[in-house]
């Protein structure tokens, strides 16, 4: 048995996405500023965010995407062995604003695993965290800088986000597993 | 699709979808190759052992940068001063080796089935990088891995693979490879160097050069082996080379965006000539540089998880 709670509906998700991208707009500015989205819905939201903020402002700017697999702490746990996707950021990282982007900020491990494998590319000048929703429960000293919403999930729920990309569908998603 | 083998051992015992998962494994692990820093910490705490019985560069290199680039430790169990010189069999050598915690071993061997036999007897992985003219799986996932990135595909392709094929391991893991994705291949050669009994394992044989590149997308030329030729199988190298080997004047009548292929090392002038083997249609570098993704998807499939 599992309880579905919608916590985000498409209208919100479009608002939330709107104002985060202002906001970041605002905070950092267009000078420098890359996003880079974590595999696979940060990807996603990165590129939605990219977007905006080119409607906002006026410049295009670069867009990355990250596959945490290859720097995962927890690999020797997981059996059988995560599917290996490809890592892409086709400029350069020196110098640059990054905005990190993820769907969902848990434990922070998967954040800490993205930080590793960024700074192998090279020496941004900042980096900061963009996540839609935080649930909590972080194991790791990891914060976000932009939130799109908090909210309160137990070890045995799961938050998912549906995206119309990757899941024809818009919303966010708590999902209780009963035994 | 889960990886599920302890071992790579020859392309024979995969099926389509394990080897499609390695190749698309190793396409997400090319682009680390091209990073600045070429490293990524996946196999942090491994320890890989390179077991050649038989003198190796280019794989065993190959195999050493994939493991490097893992972050995994790698080591050379050399030949000269090992106790292979002393009378220890292959078995025994590797699992002393493997009393001293090992997860991996590349294992190149002059007799066929040994890395068979030593990974039977061992609890670690086990990649045979070679064993006579067995099997040679990582070289023919190198070259499906380079076709498929040419080609945009493998099915429907037609190869043509020119050369010594009786001593060759690089073809029998070839011909596995392309015909369980799908593609048809045409086997070329004087009648000496082509064993009657390969048409078994589903390709066409032709001894004359012109019926084989007709309506071929891939010429794989294979290297003369005369290190393995016990016997005179042709008269002479140039000979060899007049009638089969890769020149302008023998390559007219090809398919239009026909791609050249050679497993390393050529033999400039038997072979392959100069003009073919620097050409734009050939690939010969890039199955080297694909190689080390490779096998790099290898090593992470084999033992990047718990056992």
């Amino acid at each position: 048995m599992e309880e579905r709670k919608k916590v985000m509906g498409k209208t919100e998700m479009e608002k939330t996405l709107f104002s985060l991208s202002q906001e970041v707009l605002e905070k950092m500015g267009e000078k420098d500023l890359a996003i880079i989205g974590i595999r696979k819905r940060g990807a996603i939201l990165a590129k939605r965010i990219a977007e905006r903020i080119k409607t906002l402002g006026k410049k295009e700017i670069p867009l990355g995407a990250l596959d945490i697999t290859l720097y995962r702490d927890d690999l020797s746990v997981i059996a059988p062995q995560p599917v290996v996707h490809q890592t892409e950021i086709p400029f350069n990282l020196t110098g640059k604003n990054i905005l990190l982007v993820d769907d969902v900020l848990y434990t922070g491990r998967t954040v800490r695993a993205a930080l590793d494998e960024l700074i192998d590319f090279g020496r941004p000048r900042e980096i900061k965290l963009l996540v839609l929703v935080d649930r909590g429960h972080r194991e790791l000293p990891i914060q976000p800088d932009f939130v799109g919403k908090k909210v309160t999930a137990g070890e045995n729920e799961m938050v998912e986000v549906k995206l119309k990309e990757s899941d024809q569908i818009e919303e966010v998603l708590i999902i209780e597993r009963k035994q | 699709m889960k990886w599920t083998k302890k071992d790579l051992l020859g392309l024979e015992e995969l099926s389509r979808e394990e080897i499609e998962l390695i190749l698309e494994t190793a396409f997400s692990f090319k682009e680390v190759s091209s990073r600045d820093v070429k490293k990524v910490p996946t196999l942090r705490g491994k320890t890989i052992v390179n077991l050649f019985f038989e003198p190796s560069t280019r794989t065993r290199t190959s195999f050493e940068l994939a493991a490097k680039r893992l972050s995994a430790d790698i080591l050379d169990f050399s030949i000269s001063d090992s106790s292979v010189s002393k009378g220890e069999s292959p078995v025994d050598t590797a699992e002393n080796i493997e009393a001293m915690k090992v997860d991996c071993f590349v294992v190149r061997h002059s007799v066929a089935g040994v890395p068979k036999l030593i990974a039977k007897k061992i609890k670690a992985a086990v990649i045979n990088a070679g064993d006579n003219s067995h099997e040679h799986p990582t070289q023919a996932l190198l070259d499906l891995f380079t076709i498929r990135e040419k080609k945009g595909k493998i099915k429907g392709l037609r190869i043509a693979i020119i050369g010594d094929i009786q001593h060759s391991r690089v073809a029998r893991s070839n011909i596995w490879g392309l015909t369980k994705l799908g593609a048809s291949v045409i086997l070329c050669g004087p009648p000496t160097l082509i064993p009657s009994r390969i048409g078994k394992m589903g390709a066409e044989i032709t001894y004359s050069f012109k019926e084989a590149i007709k309506d071929a997308d891939i010429l794989y030329f294979l290297r003369v082996q005369r290190e393995r030729q016990q016997e005179i199988f042709f008269p002479s190298i140039q000979e060899y080379a007049h009638l089969y080997g890769a020149n302008s004047e023998n390559l007219k009548g090809v398919k239009k965006n026909v791609l050249i292929m050679h497993p390393g090392p050529i033999n400039r002038g038997v072979e392959i000539k100069s003009e073919i083997a620097d050409s734009s249609s050939s690939l010969i570098l890039e199955q080297v540089t694909n190689g080390i993704a490779v096998r790099m998807a290898v090593l992470y499939l084999l033992i990047g998880k718990k056992d």
